[in-house]
């Protein structure tokens, strides 16, 4: 284990930002789900981060353990995402989410 | 079947009447008459085998009574709410007894005459099932034992007068006089619906009978403030000042309904009112001066706008004013028996005068300008015959019938201390005579000033019409003579004692003075006789005479040098002391001002205030709505701001 915790927290940073960025900036909705993707590994990687420079030798195994099930949920959540993404498509005919604008009517 | 059980027929009968009429009548079209003539007739019989069984005192004792006699039936309980109890019920005292005599007879021969009168009008249904309602309300009116019934009966009258005046209702000044009469009553109407509220309010009953015999138990404010709101009511109905002026205006309706409703029925309601409540009035004798000031008031503003009118409807209509305000100052003064006697023989002398007078408007075609009349005495002989039955009865010349309830009602003002209305009333008397006799001279005697083409159409009215003339000649001539004889202990006096005598203990408590022929009452009688005797020669001398070897030309020019004398007089008299111009400024114009200007505020401010709260609502929606574009990302960096701003102030502020 090299390096400082500092490192690994500007590198999450970093992706969290690019996540959000993605999510805000980003017209198509399957690069907006990739965004999320981004901004939830951004967090797994501070949580594992935290466990491993932790003082207490367990806080490592659950650190992993929370990253593991945010994995899961990430997963089940890209799944419904998507399928709802493909619903839309095949109604409005595009991916762009600006063209999704049937709440303002 | 006893006689106490037929006394609902006397409402029910009317009512069917009206409601069979009201639907299959118009199909019966001609023949419309016979249902709600053969109503009243039977009518007029239960109502007539009640009276003689009531007044001659074959009936049992009203209950708790221990001189009246009569009958006393409760119908059914109309509302039963706890303490609020009103029972729908009749009483047939001596009162009402007399009332009935006056509201069926003429009833009866009222609807008897519009077979004729009616005769050639396209309404010739709905005005039988309207006169048919009338009488409804009227016999529900003198019949009820409950103030809120009589109420009721109160608005149902005034509905049918409304319904009446404005029977052509094609007719503008028709449509308006109706809706006039109907505002101008509702004034009155308040007064009464106050009082009423009031009695329940101090009294928790509204039971007639009840009230009177409990009324003592009242502080004299409350008493004299239920007696002034009585006579609110009492006012409007009959007509009193200042709520005279839409008596004159009911003229446009059909004349046998000036006859029955605006002569000899309805507005005999306001003296009825009093008479029924009379212990009230007793309590409160100070109200009681108010009664006599606004009659006799009105009796002289009335009389002096008769001298002249020209219509000869108006003429009558001042004429019936006046001498209603004869009965009030007469229940002013504490001459209760007197008052109702003159409300009885003026019923029938007036109601002959009104149905004289619709004969000979019918007679020269539907013209009622006495000015386009003259000389009708040889085409018309029966209507002229009794109408000079009529004009002699009420100028107060013996033995007829207005000699005896007049004078008594001037006897006993001026017995009783009331010196004004007596002197008032004397003049009055004068008048009386002598407009009556200018009405005479102006119709009968002379020359037809009319056109000629008229003047040879000229004829007698149908028998249908000239009956009931006859017939009600008939008590003008000795009715007066019947009820007022012997003199000082007259019939009407021992008939209505019952009703009266308690009131009449409480309000006089020295003994009241006998009656002396050759004394003081018979220099009364004397006084107003001559009084009348002027009136009615200054009359003659005027506008002519032709009574058998009494003749005298009219003298036009002699008029208008007299009324040029009097320039002012004159024009107040013609303008009907321009109380119709008073009430247009008060109420139209300053009224209308004051009312726009609350409209204004209701408008502006009220309806304002309500408004800007609905609109900025509104508008506060529409400018929010823009927030809601409908796009993810804009709802996404809402949330990552908030987010950014939260953590910010958190990380700035929880240090």
């Amino acid at each position: 284990m090299s390096g400082s915790l500092d490192a690994y927290l500007i590198l999450a940073g970093l992706l969290f930002a690019i996540g959000s960025f993605g999510f805000l900036a980003r017209r198509n909705a399957i690069s907006m789900l990739m965004s999320i993707e981004l901004m939830l590994n951004a967090v797994n990687l501070s949580i594992v981060a935290f466990g491993a420079f932790g003082t207490d030798a367990a806080m490592a195994a659950q650190g992993s353990v929370v990253a593991l099930m945010v994995i899961a949920v990430a997963a089940a959540e890209a799944t419904v995402g998507l399928a709802i993404v493909i619903a839309i498509y095949r109604n409005k005919r595009t991916p762009l989410v600006d063209e999704y604008d049937a709440m303002s009517q | 079947m006893s006689l106490e059980s037929l006394i609902p027929a006397l409402v029910v009968l009317p009512i069917l009447g009206f409601a069979v009429t009201a639907l299959i009548g118009r199909r019966l079209d001609k023949q419309a008459h016979w249902i709600p003539v053969l109503t009243i007739f039977a009518v007029w019989v239960i109502a007539m085998a009640l009276v003689v069984d009531v007044l001659s005192g074959t009936a049992p004792l009203l209950p708790g009574s221990e001189e009246s006699h009569g009958y006393a039936v409760t119908w059914f309980t109309w509302i039963p709410a706890g303490a609020f109890h009103v029972d729908v019920g009749f009483v047939v005292d001596s009162l009402t007894a007399c009332l009935l005599i006056v509201v069926t007879t003429i009833g009866l021969l009222v609807h008897v005459y519009s077979i004729g009168y009616m005769s050639h009008d396209a309404g010739y249904w709905r005005f039988f099932a309207y006169l048919n309602l009338f009488m409804f309300s009227m016999l529900l009116l003198v019949l009820a034992s409950n103030f809120l019934v009589v109420f009721v009966a109160w608005e149902l009258v005034g509905l049918c007068s409304y319904l009446l005046i404005g029977f052509w209702y094609r007719k503008r000044s028709a449509a308006l006089a109706a809706k006039k009469a109907f505002i101008v009553n509702r004034v009155g109407d308040i007064g009464f619906a106050l009082g009423i509220m009031l009695i329940f309010v101090s009294l928790g009953t509204l039971d007639i009978r009840e009230v009177i015999e409990r009324i003592g138990e009242l502080d004299g404010t409350t008493i004299m403030v239920i007696s002034l709101l009585i006579f609110a009511g009492a006012m409007g109905k009959s007509a009193q000042f200042p709520l005279h002026v839409w008596l004159p205006d009911a003229m446009e309706g059909p004349t046998p309904v000036s006859a029955l409703i605006h002569a000899a029925t309805m507005v005999n309601a306001g003296i009825y009112l009093i008479a029924r409540s009379n212990p009230i009035f007793a309590h409160a004798p100070s109200a009681l001066v108010v009664v006599a000031a606004v009659g006799i008031f009105t009796a002289i503003l009335a009389a002096s706008i008769a001298m002249t009118q020209t219509d000869i409807k108006r003429v009558l209509a001042y004429s019936t004013l006046s001498q209603l305000g004869y009965m009030f100052a007469a229940f002013g003064v504490g001459a209760w028996t007197a008052a109702i006697f003159h409300l009885m023989t003026h019923g029938f002398f007036k109601g002959l005068l009104f149905l004289g007078s619709g004969s000979v408007i019918h007679a020269v075609h539907e013209e009622q300008d006495m000015r386009n009349m003259g000389g009708l005495s040889s085409k018309i002989k029966i209507t002229y015959w009794t109408m000079l039955i009529g004009s002699l009865a009420i100028s107060g010349i013996p033995p007829l019938a207005a000699f005896f309830s007049k004078d008594e009602i001037l006897g006993e003002a001026y017995k009783f201390g009331f010196l004004w209305v007596w002197a008032v009333g004397f003049v009055v008397a004068g008048m009386t005579a002598f407009y009556m006799f200018r009405l005479m001279g102006l119709t009968f005697w002379g020359t037809f000033r009319g056109p000629k083409a008229i003047w040879d159409k000229i004829h007698e009215s149908s028998p249908v019409m000239t009956i009931p003339l006859i017939v009600l000649a008939i008590p003008t001539l000795f009715l007066g003579a019947y009820l007022g004889l012997p003199l000082g202990a007259s019939r009407i006096a021992e008939w209505l004692e019952p009703v009266f005598a308690e009131g009449l203990h409480v309000l006089h408590t020295e003994a009241e003075p006998s009656y002396e022929l050759f004394g003081l009452d018979g220099v009364l009688i004397l006084a107003s006789v001559t009084i009348a005797a002027v009136g009615m020669v200054i009359g003659w001398r005027l506008f002519g005479v032709g009574i058998g070897p009494i003749r005298m030309p009219s003298r036009p020019e002699r008029v208008r040098e007299l009324s040029a004398r009097v320039p002012f007089l004159y024009r107040a008299s013609l303008n009907k002391w321009w109380f119709d111009d008073l009430n247009h400024v008060l109420f139209i114009v300053i009224g209308g001002r004051i009312a726009a200007a609350f409209w204004w505020f209701d408008r502006e401010v009220v309806d304002g205030t309500v408004n800007a709260v609905g609109a900025s609502t509104v508008d506060a929606g529409r400018g929010l709505r823009q927030v809601q574009t409908g796009r993810v990302q804009n709802y996404a960096l809402g949330i990552a701001i908030g987010l950014i701003v939260m953590a910010g102030s958190y990380l700035l502020l929880a240090r």
